[in-house]
């Protein structure tokens, strides 16, 4: 019972930051960032790399934010710049090409095989004995660290001059740019952002399953995306906890279901989804939200 | 006249190739508040956009003490010294009053604007008084009070007004024009575009009527009781 708490609460945690990545670009662009799962894949093959030639954990680590923020920053200045005006659509097909673009980089120079990135294995031991036999050190590590980050994040949101700016680009870019706000400063910062936490995420999952292949973070990064959406993710907190939501979801099925269900685990947590569509087409805290949206 | 501040040189904006504002020409000087009256789709609210850099303008010039500032992104056109009070109001309902308020200083040219902020509370007590509320929670006249405050906070060489009054009680109303005539008093130039014909020509120191996206007359602050005159420039 223990292990399937904090389970969940590690999952959920992991897959909020990752609705935050995807949410803050949502909010300054209105664009749905379907690369966002090869971005943390990136991070990931930059810490199987360190760990196979034995570099210090923390040159792994800092590496994997260098790649996965300078890959970020990439695709702001020659995907997303570049198509600012174009339709939502358009912009869609185009993270879908870069994450194709970037799985099949992946590919090439790594090949399909699993390649294994050992950070910090002292992380999968037990936090204690008796009840806590069972919860591993890095599950609270990921609940701790998604805790501290999203604490950063809303301070950086609520208590700074720039944060402010995001709030008023995300909920009205229009505006906020004719109030003086700098358009691409604060669409940077939130290019950034999304990719530190990127970041943070693939040192969280490179540490519970230490093996990457072109297609990690990717079945993750569908399950988020459809949470912040059942969430709502015209709004960051309700992005965020939806998928968080969608992680204790998957969690839960994943610990309970027998041997014979655990395959269908996605199923379950698809037919969840479909559910609470059915009884809230309109998305989960629309009750909450109808008072206050405004749009351009 | 003063000093031009702002200056339309023929200025021409089209939406798909269909014209919305023709030839327009038309100059606001330091300390002015200048009208623009007319009726829906005349091209008021359009001329606006086009200075703020909201619609690129397809001929013609703006200038903003004599340099041009057509063609620039919204921030830049703000932080240029211009300054918008859009329809709509478009404040922030998620956001409290001061934080609203403090956006206003995103386009201001220094650091400063805490002394600016005071000014303003005093001048508008409402936002003192709601400093810490969601502003979504604001009458229609307060949010507009909001609004203009938030323009003015950048301390903009020019305010762009546009339509100010709309959406709100004849009470209000009264308010908020009280509210532009103490702004005037403080020195600050303004372009008012309204549909209030009669208030708009009686508060500013020159008013175009616009049709057509162009100018079909001009009225000083004597004319305001000119009725016929007021109602031909509309009806045509």
């Amino acid at each position: 019972m223990l292990q399937t708490l904090f389970d969940a609460l590690a999952l959920g945690s992991v897959y909020a930051l990752m609705a935050v990545g995807i949410g803050l670009v949502f909010g300054v662009l209105r664009l749905v960032n379907f690369a966002y799962g090869q971005l943390i894949m990136a991070g990931a093959y930059a810490l199987a790399i360190g760990s196979s030639h034995h570099w210090p954990v923390w040159v792994s680590i800092l590496t994997c934010f260098g790649v996965v923020i300078a890959l970020s920053l990439l695709m702001e200045i020659a995907l997303f710049r570049p198509l600012r005006g174009a339709s939502a659509a358009t912009m869609l097909v185009a993270t879908f090409a870069v994450a194709f673009l970037l799985q099949s980089i992946a590919l090439l120079k790594f090949g399909s095989l699993v390649k294994t990135a050992s950070i910090l294995p002292g992380l999968f031991n037990p936090i204690g004995h008796g009840d806590f036999q069972t919860v591993r050190k890095i599950t609270v590590v990921a609940i701790v660290c998604a805790a501290v980050a999203l604490l950063a994040l809303t301070l950086l949101l609520n208590k700074t001059t720039l944060g402010l700016h995001m709030r008023a680009a995300a909920a009205n870019f229009q505006t906020a740019r004719a109030l003086g706000v700098r358009a691409n400063e604060v669409i940077t910062l939130a290019v950034v952002l999304s990719g530190v936490l990127a970041a943070v995420v693939s040192v969280i999952l490179v540490i519970e399953t230490p093996f990457v292949e072109p297609h990690f973070a990717l079945r993750d990064t569908i399950i988020v995306l459809v949470g912040a959406v059942v969430g709502g993710l015209d709004r960051l907190w309700t992005a965020t906890l939806g998928g968080f939501l969608i992680g204790v979801a998957t969690s839960v099925f994943t610990d309970q279901l027998s041997s014979t269900h655990s395959p269908y685990v996605d199923s379950f947590v698809f037919g969840l989804v479909i559910l609470v569509l059915l009884v809230r087409p309109e998305g989960i805290f629309a009750p909450f939200r109808a008072r206050t949206v405004e749009r351009a | 006249m003063s000093e031009a501040l702002l200056e339309l040189d023929r200025l021409d904006v089209a939406y798909a190739g269909v014209p919305a504002v023709r030839g327009l020409s038309l100059s606001v000087g330091r300390g002015e508040i200048v009208g623009v009256i007319g009726p829906n789709g005349a091209g008021k609210s359009t001329t606006l956009h086009a200075i703020m850099g909201i619609v690129r303008p397809v001929g013609g010039d703006i200038r903003l003490a004599g340099r041009s500032i057509r063609g620039r992104p919204p921030e830049r056109v703000a932080r240029a010294g211009v300054a918008l009070v859009p329809e709509g109001r478009r404040i922030y309902p998620n956001l409290t009053v001061d934080e609203n308020l403090r956006l206003g200083l995103a386009a201001r040219r220094d650091r400063g604007g805490k002394d600016v902020l005071d000014s303003l509370r005093e001048l508008f007590p409402v936002l003192g008084r709601y400093h810490g509320q969601p502003a979504g929670v604001l009458s229609g006249g307060e949010q507009q009070q909001l609004a203009i405050a938030r323009a003015l906070a950048a301390e903009p060489d020019v305010v762009l007004l546009d339509e100010p009054s709309l959406g709100l009680a004849p009470i209000v109303v009264d308010a908020v024009f009280e509210r532009l005539a103490q702004i005037r008093g403080r020195g600050v130039t303004a372009l008012l575009v309204e549909q209030r014909a009669q208030r708009t020509v009686a508060l500013a120191d020159r008013t175009y009527a616009l049709a057509n996206g162009e100018v079909r007359a001009t009225f000083t602050p004597a004319d305001a009781s000119d009725t016929d005159r007021l109602v031909a420039a509309y009806f045509g």
